[in-house]
């Protein structure tokens, strides 16, 4: 097992560099979010326009492989319809469990691919993905 | 007092961990456990399985003699007056809520007030929060020092007639501050209050006298002390447990059972509901034989030596802080690395066969105070060597690269 096997470039570049943080005002859906067991924290909003996520921004405090995640998930979702989101997300999911995923389909999220090797840090990077889908369905209600 | 030879005990520390020797410095989570704990519960469920209390067969009464030995070799490793005076229980969590649910809730009344500090595992916390909701009582922190200790002072002004309960930690989980038990409770029985102590990071490392202490309550688990996970220990003083309620109704802890009413056994065994834990009993008192063995005194000796080497180290690196007391503490220290997450850290130091606990170290409130969302914590027992902390020093300087070059 080789440390940067989990920590790619990519993955400490948003870390250091998070895209769409902050937060935004409007017409937006909030969702916080905990990990209980280590303290990881996010709040995610999503401005949704007619099914699709027209902009997304996240804050929080965690480990660099819950940020980063955030960070990418929030650019791979802007612009793309509830059900593509949610495809991602289950295509993510995939790739946490070490199954073969749609390449295409992830992108830069792959980077992430290592983390299924460590199994104690899976709920870091799919701490942010938890929050896209209790927005999508708090948005159905 | 041989280290090599205790080493061998513990066939876990042979394991490798991502193909280096495991250096394992989370015994405050759980400690690990040697041979002859193993040895006796597989014995024990060899030979002498059954269950305890009833059964008029000759198992029965082995595993009921096994039982009730234990009890009362736990009973003389804390000086407790009587066998009776030790409940059997889950583990620390358990043993408070019992305390808790059972002798607090059914007598306090709204302006009673229970005190407890910012430093108290969850364990601790949440069953008083809960108390406090039920009854009405006010629940009250006492302050904490800077370096993370207890001041007399604030405790003299904070127990008053009012003051029903004190619920204390012996050992901090997190800071390693070792609370002064003995002067409390001198305190809190001067206004009629009880004291309430979780001693689980205390009674593993070192001499625990619940005479000396004079407290009322305290709690602890078997699994911290060399002993099998799902077993613990409330010890009480004769009055205090006359007066608790059980909170676990069913088999094993009545006397006549009616169809609307029962009553119930003595103590303790109104309290042990159910089968109780009988191997794990067993697994308990091999534990205490075993830590008896080595000497609580020498334990607490090794334990100071490893902190104290460790802290040294640790304060050695410009970009680590370090919590709690710089004195007298507990066999941890807990850290952080600056610009490195403690999980980052945790996973990193892992990749060199050394277990660290990362994390809020089941002390969210503490975590507020010590304005830190997680941190790293490294602690210690008798099987740790001076070198296991120069193998975490290196991890950490490889870590400390590893990351400043990453995000470089």
């Amino acid at each position: 097992m080789q440390l940067d096997e989990l920590y790619r470039q990519v993955i400490m570049d948003h870390y250091m560099h998070p895209r769409n943080k902050g937060s935004m005002e409007g017409d937006v859906i909030s969702i916080d979010l905990k990990n209980p067991t280590c303290g990881d924290e996010i709040t995610l909003q999503l401005q949704v326009k007619d099914g699709v996520v027209e902009d997304v921004r996240f804050s929080g405090t965690g480990c660099s492989i819950s940020m980063a995640s955030a960070s990418m998930m929030t650019e791979a979702v802007k612009g793309k319809s509830l059900p593509e989101a949610l495809a991602l997300s289950t295509e993510f999911r995939k790739l946490m469990k070490g199954q073969e995923v749609d390449e295409d389909l992830l992108g830069d999220l792959e980077s992430l691919g290592g983390v299924s090797k460590f199994p104690a840090r899976i709920k870091c990077a799919t701490l942010s993905w938890n929050a896209l889908e209790r927005s999508a369905s708090s948005l159905a209600e | 007092m041989d280290l090599s030879m205790i080493r061998k005990d513990f066939p876990i520390l042979k394991e490798s961990i991502n193909g280096k020797p495991l250096v394992y410095l989370d015994s405050a989570a759980t400690s690990q456990k040697p041979r002859q704990v193993i040895d006796a519960m597989k014995t024990y469920y060899e030979t002498s399985n059954a269950n305890v209390h009833r059964g008029v067969h000759t198992l029965g009464s082995r595993a009921t003699d096994a039982y009730e030995a234990a009890r009362s070799n736990v009973a003389k490793f804390i000086n407790a007056k009587r066998d009776e005076q030790i409940v059997f229980t889950r583990g620390t969590t358990e043993s408070l809520n019992m305390v808790a649910h059972g002798y607090a809730r059914p007598r306090l009344k709204p302006g009673d007030e229970i005190i407890i500090t910012p430093m108290e595992h969850h364990s601790n916390l949440i069953p008083w929060q809960q108390v406090a909701k039920a009854t009405g009582a006010t629940l009250t922190y006492l302050p904490l020092q800077t370096d993370g200790t207890i001041e007399l002072g604030d405790v003299e002004k904070a127990i008053t007639a009012r003051t029903k309960i004190v619920a204390m930690v012996h050992v901090s989980n997190v800071l390693g501050t070792i609370n002064p038990i003995g002067e409390i409770a001198k305190i809190a029985h001067r206004h009629g209050a009880i004291l309430v102590v979780d001693g689980a990071q205390s009674v593993p490392h070192m001499p625990v006298d619940v005479q000396a202490l004079d407290c009322d309550f305290l709690a602890f688990s078997g699994h911290k002390m060399m002993g099998p996970t799902g077993i613990g220990v409330l010890y009480g003083k004769r009055e205090v447990l006359e007066q608790m309620e059980p909170i676990h109704f069913g088999g094993e802890m009545i006397e006549v059972v009616e169809l609307y009413e029962s009553t119930f056994k003595e103590v303790p065994y109104r309290f042990e509901g159910g089968t109780p834990i009988i191997a794990g009993a067993v697994g308990l008192s091999a534990a205490i034989d075993y830590l008896k063995e080595i000497g609580l005194s020498a334990i607490h000796e090794r334990d100071v030596a490893l902190t104290s080497y460790a802290y040294d180290r640790l304060r050695e690196m410009e970009e680590i802080e370090v919590y709690g007391p710089a004195g007298e503490r507990g066999a941890l220290v807990t850290f952080n690395l600056r610009g490195v997450h403690p999980h980052d850290l945790s996973t990193a130091l892992d990749a060199e066969g050394v277990a660290i606990r990362a994390g809020h170290h089941c002390a969210q409130p503490l975590m507020r105070w010590l304005k830190q969302s997680a941190t790293a914590r490294v602690s210690f027992y008798v099987y740790n060597t001076e070198q296991d902390i120069d193998v975490l020093m290196s991890a950490l300087t490889m870590a400390k690269e590893f990351f400043s070059h990453a995000i470089g």
